[in-house]
């Protein structure tokens, strides 16, 4: 299941038709520019080495060849449509998004479509060029004639030829085209995991205390900005796919509730319980900041009293049980979306790369007297 | 500034609040506005949306500083609740000057460019106070100069700052939502459905709302705040900062003299107010 998934948000990286006509449309742009650019080529060197051969009549050799090799590629684009549409035709009949690459890139589209091409080309090609020409060709039925098992073997060699060629160029760039998506959606991942640790609101709002402090405390002015050096260092460096001990992780929530109880005085009481045995136990690092900014911004700072916040490590069995609690608002006072579903998609997300069905992350309102919200987290340990 | 010499325009009296929740930057621009302002007297400073509005309407002073992020209600719901409930008439004083504070791009700084009296960016630094001050300084001596009757010149400046505000409020982005069909609301164990063509109004209730059908009243625990954005606004109407109408439901709509305009209901005997702020609503076509 989690595979299918996986697979079925890979094409969706790029732009997906919305109706068979699209994708039809789609697919016609995206394969007749290199059709026509790589049949003319085709059809001069065929003409090339006719005229090699027996020496003469050039220019009526390329007419034939372009009539013969048009209809070829007409006979396997047109097929190929056919298919993609058809199959288009049965997803849908089925209820299934269109899957744009699968019909338009596999060999079973463009295999029917060649041979079709072998066995129509030659004889049309000749009508087409008969009836352009006014001239009388010697008919396809007779295979004893030399012009005849040439035309046939010419037609064959460049069909299969430029069939091969044609779909590996179209295989090769959209395998690059999704490469491209996937890449432009990492970075844009990355920068908003930056923006949501460096929140602007935060950082602003923590100057413009230091800047105050400066003046009223110069001591406690520079114990905030050792934090701020702290959080900042630790915020920049953290890669997502490392892991870090659970004290460190423990010290940088350290450093970012020191800088909010600076701003929300003594609205914000803060309890730290590392257990000193787990003080080396492994997480990713910065797993819990999003839960402890949430519990901030969605449950104490709206509160005109504040609350308090607990964030604890637990060892239960072999596993590692983390909590982030509040004393805030409660579940139901978030807003729905906005920073609060990001930072919360983000810890899911990483737990799952990481550690597959064997972590988890769960919310609830706490049912006692103090009320407020717990994030519950369970990992293995070690 | 030129028509008063500086010395003068600074030892004129005022008097301030200041509304912010992080008990260091309240300090902190107390501290600069007492070096730049000498005679601006902070009469008041609150930590919360709740009481800027309570003690602004209390001490009635010259001068606001209205931090937007605030617990209890932002400094914008605040400054809302402060023009809808400002007494008018005479020997009430005028309307305060109002400088919003924010960090950031709390709400689009465009707005504020284009209404408010002033608007500041934290960290705030000394020079640009300064300038907000010089500006501040020079309307309440506008005021004072002004020829006009005492009364015509706070009505003039309540006008101005309910202006402001609906501009403010318009200009507020409000998330997208997804329309409500029906209203849910639960007693005990038991949930009641109520379509929202039958609901002829809502009015917050601290935590809750009342939902208010023609046959009987529902409460939700819910903000009218939350309850907005999922509303047609064609269809209901807020009219107060706590009421929301169905305009169907609306019979007729009265001016009174203090600039609030009564309303009466279709099926239902109570008379709605809809404030200042709301009162252009109501006019003849």
């Amino acid at each position: 299941m989690p595979e299918a998934a996986v697979a079925a948000t890979a094409p969706a990286l790029l732009p997906a038709p919305t109706s068979a006509m699209a994708a039809a449309r789609l697919r016609w742009r995206r394969r007749t520019r290199r059709s026509l650019l790589v049949l003319p080529l085709i059809c001069l060197g065929i003409a090339a080495i006719l005229t090699a051969i027996d020496g003469r009549g050039f220019g009526y050799k390329l007419l034939y060849a372009l009539c013969i090799g048009s209809v070829c590629m007409a006979t396997v684009d047109l097929t190929r449509l056919a298919y993609a549409g058809l199959s288009d035709r049965l997803r849908t009949s089925r209820g299934l998004p269109f899957v744009l690459d699968e019909a338009a890139l596999g060999w079973r589209g463009v295999i029917p479509g060649a041979i079709l091409a072998m066995v129509f080309g030659p004889p049309l090609g000749l009508q087409l060029g008969d009836w352009l020409t006014g001239l009388q060709s010697p008919s396809m039925l007779n295979l004893d004639s030399t012009s005849t098992r040439l035309t046939l073997a010419f037609s064959v060699v460049a069909t299969v030829v430029s069939v091969v060629v044609l779909s590996t160029a179209e295989r090769l760039s959209h395998a690059r085209a999704l490469a491209q998506a996937a890449q432009r959606a990492a970075a844009e991942n990355q920068l908003r995991l930056l923006q949501s640790q460096l929140e602007p609101h935060m950082l602003f709002n923590t100057l413009a205390n230091l800047r105050v402090l400066i003046g009223l405390d110069p001591a406690r002015a520079q114990a905030m900005l050792d934090h701020l050096i702290a959080f900042l260092r630790a915020t920049l460096q953290a890669s997502r796919n490392t892991l870090h001990p659970l004290s460190a992780e423990f010290a940088h929530l350290a450093d970012y509730l020191a800088l909010m109880a600076v701003r929300m005085g003594p609205r914000l009481a803060v309890q730290l319980n590392l257990p000193p045995e787990l003080a080396s136990a492994a997480v990713p690092p910065l797993l819990l900041q999003p839960l402890v900014e949430n519990s901030i911004q969605h449950g104490l700072e709206p509160q005109v009293d504040g609350g308090r916040i607990e964030v604890s490590a637990r060892q239960v069995g072999d596993r590692l049980h983390l909590d982030v609690r509040d004393t805030g608002a409660g579940l139901g006072a978030a807003p729905a979306g906005g920073g609060t579903a990001f930072g919360l998609e983000q810890v899911r997300t990483r737990l799952a790369t990481l550690y597959g069905a064997r972590a988890s992350l769960t919310l609830q309102t706490v049912p006692d007297a103090e009320g407020g919200t717990r994030a519950h987290i369970e990992l293995p340990l070690g | 500034m030129q028509r008063k010499p500086p010395d003068e325009a600074t030892a004129a009296p005022a008097r301030c609040l200041i509304a912010e929740d992080e008990p260091l930057l309240a300090a902190g621009l107390q501290a600069d506005l007492a070096a730049l302002w000498p005679a601006l007297q902070v009469v008041a400073s609150v930590g919360d949306g709740l009481r800027a509005t309570e003690q602004a309407l209390a001490l009635q002073p010259e001068v606001c500083f209205f931090d937007i992020r605030m617990p209890g209600a932002s400094g914008l719901e605040a400054a809302q609740a402060l023009a809808e409930d400002w007494p008018e008439g005479p020997g009430s004083a005028a309307f305060p000057l109002l400088v919003f504070v924010t960090a950031y791009d709390d709400y689009a700084l465009q707005a504020f460019e284009a209404q408010a009296v002033d608007y500041l960016v934290k960290p705030v630094d000394r020079s640009r106070l300064a300038a907000c001050v010089a500006r501040l300084q020079a309307h309440l001596a506008d005021r004072r100069d002004r020829a006009a009757p005492a009364g015509e010149a706070q009505q003039d400046a309540l006008q101005a700052a309910v202006a402001q505000l609906r501009g403010l409020l318009a200009g507020v982005p409000t998330a997208a939502a997804p329309r409500l069909e029906v209203i849910q609301a639960q007693v005990g164990n038991l949930v009641h459905l109520v379509p929202l063509a039958e609901v002829l109004y809502f009015e917050a209730a601290d935590k809750y709302v009342r939902v208010i059908t023609a046959e009987r009243e529902h409460l939700i625990r819910a903000s009218l705040r939350e309850l907005l954005p999922q509303l047609d606004p064609a269809v209901f109407w807020q009219v107060h900062r706590g009421t929301v109408v169905q305009a169907r439901a609306i019979a007729t709509a009265r001016r009174e003299e203090s600039g609030k305009v009564t309303l009466t209901l279709r099926g239902r005997p109570e008379k709605l107010t809809a404030s200042r702020l709301y009162a252009h609503l109501f006019r003849g076509m």
